[in-house]
């Protein structure tokens, strides 16, 4: 049976075979899959933000792309994956409100996506697709299935990654 | 302190004070709302709550329901913005009643859609803080505002983030508007103070035990 499966804001769930994994009105924040294509085994971080606080001792490490993605790797893991066959598609970290005077602090779509980018890279996990920044909100749908992620907006057709 | 710590230890006579300034405000943006268009428009008690900020964008139906926001950011004493939203179908009638043009932005936003939009959420946001600022005594410094139509989950998303809610939980000052007009206007006010200037309007208030 395949189940519709929601990730909320700073959320985290992983699902396989004919699962559908669904984050909706991403806007700055980016909604990050790994899949691995062999056991059809895929999981979907709602990130909020690019690092764990140095100062903070507890907070909830889905909400940062660095925790974020390890607690996703853990999961992954705990469901047989193997990390080299891993691979990553984005979408997301858009600057929804043009504004007069912004500074570099605000823009954290931006920053969201270097931060993911980072972390892939130091995991060694390819991205094999990305539809990111721009003034608009997506919400991403990943099918488990074929490994794709299908990318809706309001003002454009959709994207298959 | 961190501000989940913060926001979790506002007890109730901090909410209600909140509460009762925000009320104030929508009253002054109602009677300017009013004015504007040339229809009785009231204000509800506002709701002050905390909020998980996952859940936020289920105040306005869902986070792929489409809105209209403005946002106008906040300088001076206290910082952050507020953020003023409408659906699509209340979006069209505000702008139709104030430029007496049938509209629809679904179909295009135009120069024309998006000025009277940042009009409207203008003056009701300028009312509103008005309010704010004489209660409180304190200088509030309204910026220029922005303007997006799509998803609210997006919207609302980069509001709380980039204002400096990063915490696991939103402070939310919600307040719906009541018109004798025969179309509802689905609208609500965001007040999103950043962590610091909570404290400030807390202190100013006299209800701060810190």
């Amino acid at each position: 049976m395949s189940k519709r499966i929601r990730v909320r804001m700073a959320d985290i769930k992983v699902g396989q075979a004919d699962d559908i994994i669904i984050t909706s009105g991403l806007g700055s924040c980016i909604g990050l899959t790994l899949y691995d294509s062999r056991t059809k085994v895929g999981g979907m971080a709602h990130i909020m933000l690019p690092k764990f606080p140095a100062n903070k001792k507890k907070g909830n490490p889905a909400k940062y792309a660095d925790t974020a993605i390890e607690m996703l790797l853990e999961q992954l893991e705990s469901k047989g994956i193997n990390k080299r066959r891993l691979e990553a598609k984005m979408a997301g970290g858009a600057q929804m409100f043009n504004l007069v005077n912004t500074n570099s602090k605000m823009r954290i779509g931006a920053r969201n996506i270097e931060a993911v980018k980072e972390e892939l890279n130091n995991y060694k996990i390819p991205l094999l697709g990305s539809e990111v920044g721009e003034n608009y909100g997506r919400t991403m749908e990943f099918y488990t299935k074929t490994g794709e992620a299908k990318i809706k907006t309001v003002k454009h057709d959709d994207i298959i990654l | 302190m961190p501000l989940d710590d913060e926001l979790s230890d506002l007890n109730p006579l901090e909410l209600d004070a909140l509460k009762e300034v925000a009320s104030i405000g929508a009253g002054n943006a109602a009677t300017s709302l009013s004015r504007m268009i040339d229809s009785k428009i009231e204000m509800s008690v506002p709701k002050v709550d905390i909020l998980p900020v996952a859940d936020v964008p289920e105040i306005i139906g869902g986070a792929e329901k489409l809105i209209a926001a403005v946002l106008v950011r906040i300088e001076g004493e206290i910082n952050g913005g507020v953020l003023f939203t409408l659906d699509t179908a209340s979006a069209n009638l505000l702008i139709e009643l104030l430029t007496g043009m049938d509209i629809n932005i679904e179909e295009e936003m135009g120069e024309l859609e998006a000025s009277a939009l940042k009009e409207i959420g203008n003056i009701l946001t300028g009312a509103n803080l008005n309010a704010f600022s004489k209660m409180l005594n304190i200088k509030i410094k309204p910026q220029v505002p922005a303007l997006a139509y799509d998803m609210s989950g997006a919207i609302l998303e980069v509001c709380f983030i980039e204002l400096g809610q990063v915490g696991d939980y939103a402070l939310v000052i919600e307040t719906d508007f009541l018109s004798d007009l025969e179309e509802d206007i689905n609208g609500n006010f965001f007040l999103i103070p950043n962590p610091d200037s909570l404290q400030v309007i807390l202190n100013k208030l006299g209800v701060s035990d810190v």
